[in-house]
This record gives C-alpha cells, structure tokens and sequence, in this order.
C-alpha cells in the first residue's frame, strides 16, 4: 500500500517536472481561462445597443426631431449617416455600415396630424437576428415616446405606425446566419491545424534535418505543404454550401465564382497562422495549442456566436485583425445579401493586408539551418 | 601538383550558447579520399558534419567544400553533396519507393523513374520497394537513406554513425560500397564508433570537446602517439587495473582477457608496472599500441572544458 503510493508519487513528480519543462502548455493552461474570463466577462454581450443607423428623411421637421430623439433614447439606435437616397440607403445596408435605416416617408407630419396614421418604415440588416431583435422589439415604444413631450393628446390612440422590414432574413431564421458563419469556422480550424501540424511533424519526426540538406527553398516547402489544404478546404467547402442549401435552404443570391475567390484570400490568411505557428512550437501538441488559442477569440470575437457590434471597442478592434471576422460578413453578404465585388472590397482587402503580413512572418521565421 | 581537397575548412567554430560544441577545426580532405571522423559522443562531430554541408552556420573559421564557400554557396554545396543523417530521416510513412522517388523529384533528376529503379535494384530494395519505411529494420534503412543520399551522385559523402545499430554484415557490405564508391571517384567523410571501421579509411580524423586532435593514416596517428604499450593477460588484470587506474599520465583498458596499460612517457609507465610486474596472476608482454589505446590516451589528454 505504502510503496504503491509511493510509486504514484514518483509518476506525479515526472509530470510536474515535464509540465514545468513545456513552457508553453503550461502557459496555455494559465493563459486560456484568462482568455475566456476575460472574453466572457467583459467582451460579450448579447444584447448589443446603440446599433448604427442610417435616416433617410422626406419630411424633416419637429417631428423628423422627436423621432430621431426616441430612436437614440431607446438605447438601441444611433444615427450615423443621413442619406438622401433609397440607393445609398441600400448600399450602407449591403456593406454593413449601418444595422437600420429609418425612412420617414414624404408628408409624415401632414399625415400625422391630420389622424391618418402614417407609416414610418425601418428596415432591419437581419442576417444575425440575434442581433436586431431586441432593438426591433424596442420600436413598439416608438410612437408614444416620440410624441409624449409634444404631442400628448395623439399618444393615445397610436398616431403612426412603425413597419419593419426584415432585410435578407425575413423570418428571422438562425440557420442564414450560422449555416455561411460556419464554412468560416470550419476553415479556420482545419487549415490553421492541418498546417501547424504539417510543418511541426517533420520537425518533431527529425525528418526536418533532411528536409532541409536538399536543395528545396523555404518557400517552396512551404507551398507544397499548404497547396493539398487548400484543396481539402475547397472540399470542405463544397460540402457545407450543398448541405447549406439542401437541409437549410440557405439563399445564394450572390456569385458563387466570387465567393471562391474570397475564399482564397481567407485560405490563404489562415494556412500563414498556421505555418507561423509550426515555426513556433516544437512538437504537435504545442501546435495544436496555439491552433486553439487563435481559434477560441476567432470563434467569439467574430461576430459569428455573439453579435460583433455588441462588443466594447477594444474587442471590436480585436475582432476587426481576424480572419474570420472579414470571412464572416463577406460570406454572409454574398450569399444573403447578394453582394459583389464593390460591396465585399472593404472585408477583402484586410483580408489580404492579414495574408500578406502572416506570409511575411511565416517565411522569415521559417528556420533554413538547424541553428 | 596536389590532389584538389574536397573538404578545405579552417578555424571552424561552433557555439551553443555559452558552449563551443566546435572549436577552431581545420580538416583538409583530398578528393577521392575515405576519411573516418572519431572522437567521443558530444564531441562535436555532427555539427561539424552539418556545418560542412550548410545546416548550421559556422561562429568563426571559413573553408570550402567541393570549391564551393561554406557559409555563402550552401544552397550550390547542398546540390553535390550527400549527406546521411545519424537519424533516419526518411519519411516511415511513405514506401522506399515513394521516398526514393520525393528525393529524386527535389534533386530535378532526370528520368526519375529509371534512376530510381535503378537505385532500388543496385541496393537489392527493389523486392521491398512497396514497404513502409518505417516497418524496415535498422540495417535496410540504413540502405535507403543511403541510397537516398546517393541518387544525385554526389561527388562528397558525409556519413554521421550510419552503421550505429547496424549488424556486422550489414556493416560489411555497406563498408564494401563505401570503396566502391571512393573508387568511383566520390569523397567519404563516414563518422564512427567502430575500431575496425576507422582502419577501413585512407585517414582518420580524431576530435574530443570540439577540438581535432590528430589526422592521418591508421598508423601515423598511432605513431604520432608516441605510446608504450603494455599488455597483462591473467586472472589477476582487474586488481591492476584498479591500482593503476589513478596514475597520472597512464591509461589503462581491458580488452577481454587481457588489460592495456599506456603512456607516452616509456620510463614512468615502466616505474609504474614494477610493484606489479611479479603479480604471478598475470604474464606481461610490451606490445605495440593500438588505435584504441592512442584513443584512450588522447581523450585522457585532452582539454575537458
């Protein structure tokens, strides 16, 4: 009994031994909780306020004012741009700019007053739900509190109407959102893995040594070595768009040959992290630690579990360096939306910016000697 | 006119942090020569191996190899040379064929196909072509990577420990190929553990702690020694073994029956064998020294940092 003790004794000392050895799992062990404490506590918040708005106003005026006031008091809306047409209206929508526009339609105060009961139409961006639904359910206290101060007499009987229209996503559906966000996740954590793992197998194997006594250059083992995951990725991706269509009847409205070309900025942005980090650890599992500790703010921070605009700024700023992020709004914009190229450029190029800066420090770190 | 030198380096130094692995070698071997390369474990001799064929980047010192600069010209160096790592480093989840056929590929050899075929049936791995490399055994990896390494026919081999774990006659014929292949005009630098492999070599080159201490034939090293050697053959070798073991200046080693006693100094090794010369356990007989006992006597010398 004693000497059994005792001997588990001796295999725990090794491992404490072993683990204080691997810096680097002893860090993630530390350093993913902080992560998730942090990310959790601070950065989350699924019920995102003062979301940006666009005004398209045909009848400025006192009332044009109180509603502008009631929007911004509710908490949910923040007037960022007020356009003149239903065709910047639509653009600013499409990119992403702003989550609403609020049109106030021509003769709104004539109407208003004279007890016809007006419209006052808000379309919603609803390719994430999640994150309008709240500020939707506010606007059933818009008439009354816009008219509340001036109008008292008319806060009775609802003096207008509010119709909200549901852009891309008319029934709200869950699946628009995650179904696309998903392909990104997906890729994310294959092509990061895959690669990090590619690269640290031959170092871990000694087959590196060998590797490196042949005349073959940096970059050109690094592209043999990604060129098979971008393919598999390809493949990935085919899969998640049938069954995206098929069993979640997700609408493509966009290009498909477009998408294909986005995704190799982002394929491409993701198999650089990952060749970064096979120059950095030194076995695979320090190379599937890091894959996870870029994957789990990539999978919180992007916009595609908890809505990106309901993050406070430091977080967004994060969120805005990912990959995934990017990949996220493009792939939603071009499925749902029915984007192309001018509405997708602004997540395109950060995309490329992110590749070119990965791919610089993959190269440079890539060990040509043994040293 | 002398015999152009495939390996010409000097003052070549390695360090590792505060160690220095590598400490100013210089190593001059004629082209069509087979050099053995000896020395303890952690002597420095597989980073000198890698710093001759661009993997590690030399401290201090220069030299050439093939002509070809060592710390500039690694990447035209890695073209003609041939370099057997001491670990196979061969892919074991790929078939020697499909091994030899990734080398070929990376060397741009022409006619890919026959070269390896060729190189599978020279090597007799032909019947083994479809095996995992990793399920061969020590002395048929040994082939491949070998084989590997050879392929490209490069005009300088540099072979680290390939026969370490290989049986004796695996040794033999791989020892067989290696003259071969000097006669065919490559270069051989083999490193090694074996005695008997070290007196199949033109010349030895000797390294402990980073420093060469002797090169030349077999028999100048020994002689450059300047050693007397005695032998004691008896039940009685372990007890002067023990008693001569702190003796300064003298080594000792047992070789099966019998017990080597060396020093460079014939007068003090003889005052030191007197009190045991009339041990009537043991017959004494002078002898000529071996490489062993010159090893022996070189690494007891030499400067342990």
């Amino acid at each position: 009994m004693l000497a059994a003790l005792g001997r588990v004794i001796a295999v725990t000392l090794k491992e404490l031994i072993q683990l204080r050895r691997d810096r680097l799992t002893f860090g993630m062990i530390l350093g993913i909780p902080v992560m998730q404490l942090v990310i959790f506590g601070y950065a989350i918040n699924a019920d995102p306020k003062r979301l940006p708005t666009a005004l398209l106003s045909r009848d400025p005026g006192q009332i044009e004012r109180n509603i502008v006031g009631a929007l911004e008091r509710s908490g949910y809306f923040r007037i960022v741009a007020e356009v003149s047409g239903q065709r910047e209206a639509e653009r600013l929508v499409a990119t992403g700019e702003v989550a609403f526009v609020v049109t106030i339609p021509d003769g709104f105060t004539r109407d208003l007053l004279k007890g016809e009961r007006p419209r006052l139409l808000i379309e919603a961006d609803a390719t994430d739900p999640a994150a309008t639904s709240n500020a939707v359910a506010a606007l059933a206290q818009l008439p009354r509190s816009a008219l509340l101060h001036d109008l008292p007499d008319l806060v009775q009987a609802p003096p207008f109407e509010v119709l909200v229209h549901r852009r891309y996503n008319p029934e709200g559906l869950t699946a628009y959102n995650i179904v696309p966000g998903l392909l990104g996740v997906i890729l994310t954590m294959t092509m990061i893995l895959m690669t990090s793992l590619a690269v640290t197998r031959e170092t871990e194997r000694g087959t590196m040594e060998n590797l490196l006594a042949m005349p073959v250059k940096p970059a050109e083992v690094m592209l043999g070595k990604v060129l098979p995951y971008v393919a598999i990725g390809y493949v990935q991706v085919a899969v998640v768009l049938v069954a995206a269509r098929l069993l979640f009847q997700v609408p493509m409205l966009g290009s498909l040959g477009l998408l294909t070309l986005a995704l190799l900025a982002f394929l491409l942005a993701n198999l650089a992290v990952g060749l970064t980090f096979s120059t950095v650890a030194r076995n695979q599992l320090q190379a599937m630690q890091m894959t996870f500790f870029f994957f789990l703010p990539s999978m919180l921070l992007s916009g595609f579990m908890f809505p990106f605009r309901g993050m406070p700024d430091w977080a967004q700023a994060i969120g805005e360096v990912l990959p995934l992020t990017h990949f996220l709004r493009i792939v939603r914009g071009i499925l749902l939306k029915g984007n192309g190229l001018p509405e997708i450029w602004p997540e395109v190029w950060p995309l490329l910016a992110f590749a070119g800066v990965a791919w610089t420090v993959a190269i440079l770190r890539y060990r040509r000697t043994l040293d | 006119m002398t015999a152009p030198l495939a390996i010409d380096v000097e003052g070549l130094t390695k360090r590792f942090g505060p160690r220095t692995v590598v400490d100013g070698i210089a190593l001059k071997v004629p082209a069509r020569e087979v050099w053995g390369f000896l020395g303890p474990n952690g002597s420095g001799k597989t980073t000198t191996i890698r710093m001759l064929c661009g993997l590690l980047r030399p401290d201090a010192g220069r030299g050439t190899c093939l002509g070809l600069d060592i710390v500039n010209e690694a990447e035209a160096i890695k073209l003609q040379v041939g370099y057997m790592t001491q670990r196979f480093s061969f892919y074991e989840d790929l078939t020697v064929e499909e091994n030899l056929s990734f080398v070929a590929r990376l060397y741009g050899l022409p006619k890919r196909r026959r070269t390896v075929e060729e190189t599978l049936e020279r090597v007799g791995l032909a019947g083994r072509r479809a095996q995992l490399a990793g399920s061969l055994s020590g002395g048929w990896k040994q082939r491949l990577a070998l084989a590997a390494c050879m392929m490209h026919t490069p005009k300088l081999l540099l072979l680290d420990e390939p026969t370490a774990g290989v049986d004796p006659q695996a040794r033999r014929e791989f020892w067989e190929q290696i003259h071969a292949l000097a006669r065919d005009g490559v270069t051989v630098l083999v490193s090694t553990h074996y005695m008997d492999e070290a007196e199949r070599c033109d010349r030895i080159a000797y390294i402990a702690y980073g420093k060469l201490l002797a090169t030349g034939t077999v028999a100048e090293v020994i002689a450059g020694a300047r050693l007397s050697t005695w032998v004691a053959t008896g039940p009685g070798r372990d007890d002067v073994a023990r008693t001569l073991a702190g003796v300064p200046g003298i080594g000792t080693a047992v070789f099966g029956p019998s017990l080597h006693v060396s020093s460079p100094d014939a007068e003090a090794l003889r005052r030191a064998i007197q009190p045991v010369l009339g041990n009537p356990r043991l017959a004494w007989r002078e002898a000529a020294p071996s490489l062993e006992d010159v090893f022996i006597h070189l690494i007891s010398g030499a400067p342990r940092p």
